[in-house]
């Protein structure tokens, strides 16, 4: 019989149960394996093993073709071989969604700190204008940056105008223009999370910042930034992947000499039909990307991007 | 702020220019996307032969529409269950399907697109309307579980007691207040799934077959030339979804006002 | 050293026999885990009256309001209503409504679809919910709120519909889990008292649960102290705060001034015991324990402070004046017993004299009617004055 006193598990609220569902809903067990059950069986058909087949597909044999089938040889060199031929692609398509994601977060950082920040009642029609741009399809809005930096476009008749522009040079086919087509459409994919964590700052710390002799850049470097942090992880997150494997801009702004590794991917899928090295090119993107990523979070500490 | 405002213009300086172009006449479908020195040719013929641009093109944007509707039902239902099952119980292998959730959006579009075109090679499946579906649900499940997850989440788990307090049995409980208060999320994430359903070009180009959707036509067209018309579409589209937004969030203003004037 | 200590007896007591229809829990224990929140909990509530679980937080009053309404089951033991038992049965098939802490009002329905969802549960006629419905509204006075959303309508208002939404079913027991926690003081006292006038008029048996020590003893007929998922003592507001049943109860229910003593033995019709050098005597019908070490416990207000002399028949100490706070209705000073402890002692602002400065010299006297006698659990012990 001892009396401690008793707190329990959560401290004030003093039923906080570790696992109790709701009441009514333990009786049967089997409830949530039923309801994830058509999803998951969706997601690991045509996610899980698609990818696990594109692994495996990689050390397929190349001298095979649609017609005839692909043998299976553990042909490790399709990897070399692939690294090999289209290194440059793979750094290029590094290198420019590096470049975009930057530019991303520069652009979409100050946008978003707006809106959370500074919004007020505006703050859902600006939100609203973000996403805005998706409801156009992506290519024709790629297409219409192709307008925009025409070389008769009045764009380009100001860039003349200033010294760093000559009669002749131009900004379409253009590593450029490639970048500048990747960091436009993915912008939206870095305002919106750096929203969501902007958006949670509690104005009263900044207010307490400045109480504390900060200025406006100490608070913002030493409360602001850190705390949306996560925000800017998932959003850099969101940003550079799908720009690394993006190809759209490349083919439409771009030049032969700016083809990223996604254009050598699908050209050597649907084009050239070559199967093993373009999954082994696929895979080692893909494992790229998710070392890269494995290293950013860690480094970075959060946990929760979703 | 003001840097706010010029990075929101940046935003929709292309969504300007495409209506603008809506309303031009080019030389000649090669040069839809370049204004000559004498600007814009205004015309309305762009939006009166809305579909007389190209032969297919206004069938790949019903299969389109076909293709969206029955990807986002689906993704819907079957991202919505496993939301329901993620939040309301504690199960073995719950960390594992947060993985297998979150993959997709994370992995590129290239790397699932060639991969499940392996995998329809493998199985020798003929590619077509039903791949380009089975693809569709696929990519969208992940968004329609985070999207109806944060909802379902925010819950007040006292009303689903409240209301079995009031004689609600779990099945009426679920009808009259659980599934309302979820709907709105159930909702955007439908209308999320179909706008990514429809825009969706770098998947469905693997595993299309010979079946064209709008993006597909758009950019087999950039080879021969786009129509004009297409820059019609894009901004009745643009506008479709501004006028749904708009309305949505007028009604919730409203609502909102209401509740605080009283 | 024993103990009279039967809650059962004492309801029974309070309150005549056990009545047919009333909630009874036996041996209810509920378990989380290693956590036991509520500990072989036995408890009679009387059909028809006003039940008040205090204690708090942790202690296991809402656990034990949740199994009551179904929310939870017990790990073991029983709860019968009207003779039922219902231990097993889910929160929609019981005759027992809520009306919840944070209110759990359906925000997408309007006040009227909140009160006229229970009745709609139970099937009851279209033609007899509206006329229900408006009846209890008009009961707590929101007659024209009928078509707001609870978004719409204050604290107070909410907390209205969420007692109107349970009582319209006329539950045999209506449980209501800190429902005034939220509002500001005015307005908890106004619907302290509107509470107790709905409950004698609809006569149904209420139980309530609060932390709040004043709004137990002003609104129930009964009130039971809880503390560590037991029930400490229970019965009328006056019995349990003029005699406490142990040093727990004493410090929870307003103030005591609890002295270490030792028990020498009976006296006459009184118990002889001895504290700090002094003999003091206590009743024994004011005594919880005969023999051994105890608690010798005087309210603040049931202690006096003199310059002059003590009245005959009273228990007195010496002391010097610590501390003095006028608060305007009484004046609370702090005096230093020789032994070094400080007692508390409320002195009402009667008129007679001013009050008394710091560094005065006085005595404490007080009526031994006034005071009791407790048992010296070890648990208790650091709320006792030390030396």
């Amino acid at each position: 019989m001892s009396a401690v006193l008793a707190t329990g598990p959560a401290g004030d609220t003093e039923y906080e149960p570790p696992a109790e569902p709701v009441a009514g809903a333990k009786r049967r067990w089997w409830v949530p394996y039923l309801q994830l059950l058509p999803g998951g069986v969706w997601l690991l058909l045509f996610f899980a093993v698609p990818v696990g087949l594109l692994a495996s597909s990689t050390l397929w044999d190349p001298s095979g073709s649609l017609e005839t089938g692909y043998e299976m040889t553990w042909r490790w060199q399709n990897f070399s071989d692939g690294l090999q031929t289209y290194a440059p692609q793979f750094w290029r398509s590094l290198e420019y969604s590096f470049i975009a994601t930057v530019a991303c977060l520069l652009l979409g950082y100050p946008l978003a700190y707006a809106i959370a920040l500074k919004g007020g009642r505006w703050r859902n029609l600006m939100l609203v204008a973000v996403i805005a741009p998706f409801f156009t399809s992506f290519l024709v809005r790629t297409l219409a940056w192709k307008t925009i930096l025409s070389d008769h476009g009045w764009v380009m008749d100001v860039l003349r105008m200033t010294p760093f522009f000559g009669p002749d040079d131009r900004l379409l086919a253009t590593p450029f223009a490639v970048v500048a087509g990747l960091t436009y459409n993915f912008l939206p994919f870095m305002v919106l999370p750096l929203y969501a964590s902007l958006g949670k700052l509690d104005p009263r710390l900044l207010e307490a910042a400045g109480d504390l002799y900060a200025n406006p850049i100490k608070s913002f470097l030493r409360v602001t930034l850190p705390l949306s942090l996560p925000g800017v992880v998932g959003g850099t997150l969101m940003t550079f992947i799908p720009a690394a494997g993006d190809y759209i801009n490349a083919e439409l702004l771009g030049s032969p000499a700016t083809t990223m590794i996604g254009n050598v991917i699908q050209s050597q899928y649907l084009r050239v039909n070559d199967i093993p090295v373009a999954a082994a090119l696929s895979f080692i993107l893909m494992a790229g990307i998710l070392v890269l990523v494995t290293v950013y979070v860690a480094v970075s500490g959060t946990d929760e991007v979703v | 702020m003001a840097v706010g405002l010029v990075v929101l213009a940046y935003m929709a300086l292309p969504v300007a220019v495409i209506m603008l172009l809506s309303f031009n006449k080019p030389d000649s479908n090669k040069t839809t996307y370049l204004l000559d020195e004498n600007g814009v040719h205004w015309t309305l013929d762009n939006w009166t032969n809305i579909c007389g641009g190209a032969d297919d093109m206004c069938g790949s944007l019903w299969v389109s529409l076909k293709i969206g509707a029955i990807a986002t039902l689906i993704a819907t239902v079957l991202g919505t269950l496993i939301a329901f099952a993620l939040v309301r119980h504690r199960f073995f292998g719950r960390s594992a399907l947060n993985v297998l959730i979150f993959l997709p959006m994370a992995t590129p579009e290239i790397v699932m697109g060639s991969s499940l075109l392996t995998l329809f090679i493998s199985a020798n499946i003929d590619l077509g309307f039903g791949t380009i579906v089975i693809a569709h649900v696929m990519f969208c499940i992940s968004f329609v579980v985070v999207t109806v997850k944060a909802r379902l989440a925010g819950l007040d788990p006292r009303l689903q007691e409240a209301a079995m307090d009031l004689y609600a049995t779990p099945w009426a409980t679920f009808r009259r207040v659980t599934l309302p208060l979820v709907m709105p999320g159930i909702v955007s994430a439908a209308l999320l799934g179909f706008s990514l359903s429809f825009d969706d070009y770098i998947i469905t180009t693997f595993n299309s077959g010979g079946v064209r959707t709008f993006p597909l036509f758009v950019w087999g067209a950039n080879q021969r030339g786009i129509p004009p018309q297409v820059n019609a579409i894009a901004t009745g589209m643009f506008l479709i979804a501004f006028v749904i937004v708009a309305v949505g969030q007028l009604r919730s203003a409203r609502r909102s006002r209401r509740a605080a004037a009283s | 050293m024993s103990v009279v200590h039967n809650p059962v007896a004492a309801v029974s007591a309070a309150t005549g026999t056990p009545s047919p229809g009333g909630l009874a829990l036996t041996r209810v224990t509920k378990r989380f885990g290693a956590f036991t929140a509520v500990d072989d909990l036995t408890l009679h509530i009387p059909e028809g009256s006003f039940f008040a679980l205090l204690g708090a937080s942790g202690c296991g009053k809402t656990t034990t309001l949740r199994m009551v309404a179904g929310l939870e089951e017990p790990t073991s033991g029983s709860i019968t209503l009207g003779g039922s038992d219902i231990t097993r049965m889910r929160p929609y098939q019981r005759p027992v409504n809520t009306v919840f802490q944070s209110y759990a009002l359906f925000p997408h329905m309007t006040i009227e679809q909140n009160v006229a969802f229970g009745m709609q549960q139970r099937k009851v006629r279209r033609s007899e919910i509206r006329p229900a419905v408006q009846a209890m509204l008009e009961l707590v006075q929101l007659a024209d709120y009928g078509h707001r959303r609870p978004a719409q309508l204050s604290g107070g208002q909410q907390q209205r519909v969420a007692l109107a939404r349970a009582l319209v079913n006329h539950p045999q027991v209506l449980l209501l889990d800190e429902p005034l926690g939220a509002l500001d003081l005015k307005l908890r006292r106004q619907m302290q008292i509107e509470l107790k006038r709905i409950q004698t008029e609809v006569g149904l048996t209420f139980v309530h649960v609060t932390h709040d020590q004043e709004e137990a003893m002003t609104m129930a007929d009964t009130v039971a102290v809880m503390h560590a998922g037991r029930i400490e003592q229970l019965g009328a507001p006056t019995e349990i705060y003029e005699f406490p049943a142990s040093a727990f109860v004493a410090n929870f229910l307003g103030q005591s001034n609890l002295l270490t003593a030792q028990i020498h033995g009976p006296s006459g019709a009184d118990i002889a015991v001895e504290a700090y050098g002094s003999r003091f005597a206590v009743p024994a019908a004011r005594s919880r324990v005969t023999s051994g070490p105890a608690y010798l416990g005087v309210r603040p207000e049931k202690l006096h402070v003199t310059t002059g002399a003590v009245p005959e028949g009273h228990n007195a100490v010496p002391g010097v004046i610590t501390d003095s706070s006028y608060v305007g209705v009484s004046t609370q000073y702090l005096v230093r017993a020789p032994w070094g402890a400080e007692l508390a002692v409320f002195a009402p602002n009667s008129g007679t004299g001013g009050p008394l400065q710091p560094g005065a010299d006085v005595t404490l006297f007080w009526h031994p009617a006034h005071s009791f006698l407790l048992a010296a659990d070890g648990e208790a012990s650091s709320l006792v004055e030390q030396p």
